[in-house]
């Protein structure tokens, strides 16, 4: 077979001796008890995680994971083995081990590597895994800081910063030959506020595929401590959140993960494939109001989400997923791609070589539609305003979501009234969206801290909406009206 | 059917990886540390999914990694790496060193009391290796049985994510340089089964029924298995809505769990030390009803939350949590233990890297007396919840709003399946409102709660 050259010092060759002619030999054995497709993830990540409590830095902690995940398909079977010794020996016993789900006769040949087309979507001159530590602590520093000046009942003050950089190398029997450098960082802080009376707390982050220096501008260490600080404090005049179904209206940023409970797991391929998902046979049919479009895109520079590969070596783009209204596409991967012959979307990811790979979603958001966010809550007479979400989870199969409110106001007579209490949301996903009647003009993508999960792997993503009102949504507060009955 | 050859690991001898484990100990304190502990994951693991009869994935492998943590005087860090060579060691703990140089002083850091260092003595019977005694398609074999079980059971039963067969084996090494050096192999092999049932409508339900075991012996038999996911997903078939209401809520045994795992964030002795948890100073004060008992205990012989040590290297230890409704002790290591002035409950978990967390052992809510059957029989109208989805319970305000799904309950009976509610309530007063506790306490994992009876909680719908 021929091999193409390939010009760049690559790391997984320099690191661990590899050679083309190696790769070629391991991808054989995967193929050779008669395997459709085979391919190899190289991954070698390394990670930063300290964490401050009562104002000292009590953890800090670095590590490294290397190791190589051997697939092979075999029609809708896949065989996965993987090995945390990159010895030829291991590599090869790896190939063997995944090419058993096979049972074929006819012999896939290897086909010539073709590296695909550079891209940067996080052009970085030192990664922060890289980057002075005393610089990361003085982060962590200034943030407790901040947030003990932000309010004398700001009692307890928890931040945590982490941050890795993941190599891998992707190589395919079909020719496949990807690398990458995938940048992460993530700060957090956590405040608990109390009274003699009372005690809540609040929780601000974000981070994305981006050097240290991110967290020197605008989104720096105070931006998240007086966020985070602004939410407990709020939080302890809060009073009871209704029961029931009610208006919703949505915040702009992070509350778009109602978008990727509702909508984004149940339009990922490998269920629809499978028909196991609530929007399996709705393609080209309407799921959403005609004010809804929304994406799910890959390719954001910087972004949490984002990536220039998938994990299967395929670039990742910007998919369409709802075009007013209308369900336009899955999302898939390479083996759902095969078996359907619907196009192979970028969003094979997995969480690490121990995985394998299946559809995920990136950074999936709605754009924004034309009304004014303030005409939004004046069309509400009695509703809840929700500005900020813990996480959320969704059952596939009957559609059901929930996503959780941790910070949220009454709206009486269109105006916004009393914070209250945090109160998980429940819908059904296939008709949510058909009951937006408003979206605003104010698109905002989350500000970098989802990790989502699926069948026990997770990897980080991106979400983001505009102001959007729902005219009805369940809400599980827990307030009785004076005069019994509950709020609705 | 491919013939998958499992090739258990013939890992380095376990002496090699105790010494390996004892030499990065005397690596790290050569280089200055004035005390070190270092910790040895090595695991295998076997999985496969069969899906409408045909094997779907085949999963084997085993991995290795190795982390420390080195302390100069109060001050700590940890490194961990999956590179056993000579060249990888010596890079874990010299930038441990390292790293330890930029963390704080903190007065209650540092290992525990070298008094308190030992294992249980005895077979905890952690590790059998019948796990993975099954040839490969026999295995296969257990997924596609439970499977088809739950294919067979009824016609409404079309679909399915599949059966599965895990095995996975465990061995984990302790040492440090107060001397401690320990090790202890755990087994495991589930059979799991998710069928979906569609109504004629087109509707779709799945729901699941699992078994884990530490033996392959005592593994339930996967056709048992699969009847009940089947009959699990049947009875969501049709289910709707409700209207908003104030009523009994009846937690089956799968979710009643989850009641557990708050309480458990409640006395996990980080949140106490930080305030963030309502039950923070409430030690011998009342916090739920007198029929509650919660104990943790981690010397279970088979017990799923079971080991002869904990992560600091402390003998486990049986803790009576909550006893008649007053809250006895909470969950610490040594850590904690320092911050509130108590002593450690060997409740130490420890991961690769950073500090120990907490983590429970066998940890249950003693049973009562009455049939799930009988609790239901004494209501009226309630709910009967079989899932929640959603993490919405908040330990430092105790507000509690889950979504969930399961049965409504008329005239003392199961009727119709309901859906896309919520139910509502605070932890405070919902440990107080445990008005009925089942006697079918059964451990399915390391944490396991009986049926429960909550009143008081707001059941959001219509």
């Amino acid at each position: 077979m021929n091999i193409q050259t390939v010009d760049k010092q690559k790391f997984f060759f320099d690191q661990y001796g590899l050679t083309h002619r190696d790769l070629e030999r391991y991808l054989a054995a995967a193929l050779s008890a008669g395997g459709d497709y085979a391919d190899l993830y190289f991954e070698y990540q390394t990670s930063t995680s300290l964490s401050m409590d009562e104002s000292l830095v009590k953890s800090a902690s670095q590590g490294i994971s290397a190791g190589c995940g051997v697939r092979v398909l075999s029609g809708e079977r896949t065989g996965y083995a993987y090995t945390d010794n990159l010895s030829p020996e291991r590599l090869l016993h790896a190939a063997k081990t995944a090419a058993l789900i096979a049972s074929g006769s006819t012999k896939e040949t290897v086909a010539a590597f073709k590296e695909k087309p550079h891209r940067s979507l996080y052009p970085i001159a030192l990664a922060s895994v890289d980057a002075e530590i005393t610089a990361k602590v003085a982060l962590l520093q200034r943030a407790d800081v901040a947030a003990r000046a932000y309010d004398s009942r700001i009692k307890e003050v928890r931040i945590s910063y982490g941050d890795e950089l993941r190599r891998i190398l992707i190589v395919g029997s079909d020719g496949t030959f990807a690398e990458d450098s995938q940048p992460l960082a993530r700060f957090n802080v956590g405040c608990i506020a109390k009274t003699e009376t009372n005690s809540a707390r609040g929780s601000h982050g974000g981070g994305g595929r981006v050097a240290l220096d991110f967290f020197s501008g605008d989104k720096s260490p105070e931006h998240f401590a007086k966020e985070s600080a602004r939410q407990a404090v709020l939080q302890l005049d809060a009073r009871e959140a209704p029961a029931g179904d009610m208006e919703v209206v949505l915040g702009p940023g992070w509350p778009g993960v109602l978008l990727h409970e509702a909508i984004g797991h149940g339009l990922e391929a490998d269920f629809n494939r499978k028909k196991t998902s609530a929007f399996a046979g709705l393609l080209g049919k309407r799921v959403a109001s005609d004010k809804c479009t929304i994406v799910d895109n890959g390719t954001m520079p910087w972004r949490r989400g984002s990536l220039n590969f998938d994990d299967e070596g395929q670039p990742t783009q910007n998919t369409v997923l709802i075009e007013k209204g209308i369900l336009k596409n899955y999302l898939s991967d390479k083996l759902s791609s095969r078996l359907t012959g619907l196009p192979d979307t970028g969003n094979g990811r997995r969480e690490s070589y121990e995985h394998i790979p299946m559809p995920r979603m990136t950074n999936t958001y709605m754009l924004s539609g034309e009304d004014n966010p303030e005409d939004i809550l004046k069309s509400v007479k009695r509703g809840m305003y929700a500005v900020n979400f813990g996480g959320g989870q969704v059952d596939i199969t009957n559609g059901k979501f929930v996503f959780s409110a941790s910070e949220a106001y009454l709206i009486e007579d269109g105006k916004i009234t009393a914070p209250l209490r945090g109160a998980t949301l429940i819908g059904n996903g296939p008709d949510v969206l058909t009951r937006v009647s408003m979206v605003g003009n104010d698109l905002q993508l989350d500000e970098g801290v989802g990790t989502c999960g699926k069948d026990g792997q997770s990897v980080p993503v991106g979400v983001g909406i505009p102001t959007i009102k729902v005219d009805r949504l369940t809400v599980g507060g827990t307030a009785r009206r004076e005069g019994g009955g509950f709020m609705q | 059917m491919p013939e998958a050859q499992l090739e258990t690991r013939t890992s380095q001898l376990e002496t090699d990886l105790k010494e390996l484990a004892a030499d990065v100990v005397r690596r790290a304190m050569a280089g200055g540390a004035t005390a070190a502990e270092a910790v040895i994951q090595e695991g295998d693991e076997f999985s496969t999914v069969v899906r409408l009869g045909e094997v779907e994935t085949l999963k084997e492998a085993g991995s290795r990694a190795l982390g420390v943590r080195v302390f100069f005087g109060q001050r700590a860090a940890s490194t961990y790496t999956s590179d056993f060579s000579l060249n990888g060691i010596e890079k874990l703990v010299s930038s441990a060193l390292v790293l330890a140089k930029i963390t704080s002083e903190d007065p209650h850091s540092g290992l525990p009391d070298a008094a308190l260092f030992g294992a249980l003595p005895g077979d905890l019977k952690l590790f059998h290796s019948d796990v993975y005694s099954l040839p490969g398609a026999e295995r296969i074999d257990y997924a596609r049985r439970a499977e088809k079980a739950a294919l067979d059971y009824d016609p409404r039963i079309k679909n399915s994510e599949g059966g599965s067969f895990d095995a996975a084996t465990s061995h984990k090494i302790l040492a440090n340089s107060l001397g401690f050096l320990g090790e202890y192999r755990r087994s495991y092999c589930s059979v799991v089964a998710v069928p979906i049932a569609q109504s004629e409508d087109g509707a779709m339900q799945r729901d699941y029924w699992y078994h884990m075991s530490r033996s392959l012996k005592a593994l339930e038999s996967p056709e048992h298995v699969g009847k009940i996911a089947a009959q699990r997903s049947l009875r969501r078939l049709g289910a709707r809505k409700v209207k908003t209401a104030r009523v009994p809520v009846v937690f089956d045994p799968l979710v009643s769990r989850s009641i557990l795992d708050h309480i458990f964030e409640g006395v996990n002795g980080d949140s106490v030390y930080r305030g963030a948890s309502f039950l923070a100073g409430k030690l011998g004060e009342k916090i739920a009803g007198d029929n509650v008992t919660v104990i943790d205990d981690g010397t279970i012989v088979g017990g799923f939350g079971s080991s002869p040590f904990d992560g600091e290297g402390i003998p486990t230890r049986r803790t009576v949590v909550i006893e008649n409704g007053v809250l006895q002790s909470y969950l610490l290591n040594s850590y904690t233990a320092r911050k509130l002035g108590m002593t450690t409950t060997a409740n130490a978990s420890r991961g690769l890297a950073g500090t120990p967390g907490i983590g429970p052992g066998n940890y249950f809510l003693q049973q009562g007396t009455k049939s799930p059957k009988e609790i239901i029989a004494g209501i009226q109208d309630g709910l009967y919840v079989t899932e929640f989805l959603g993490h919405g319970a908040n330990l430092v305000t105790g507000d509690y709003s889950r979504g969930a799904g399961g049965l409504w309950i008329s005239g003392g009976e199961l009727t119709y399946p309901v859906e896309e509610i919520t139910v509502g309530g605070n932890l405070k007063e919902m440990f107080f409102n445990i008005t009925e506790i089942g006697n079918d306490l059964e451990f399915r994992g390391s944490v396991a709660a009986p049926t429960l009876r909550i009143d008081g909680l707001t059941v959001g719908g219509e």
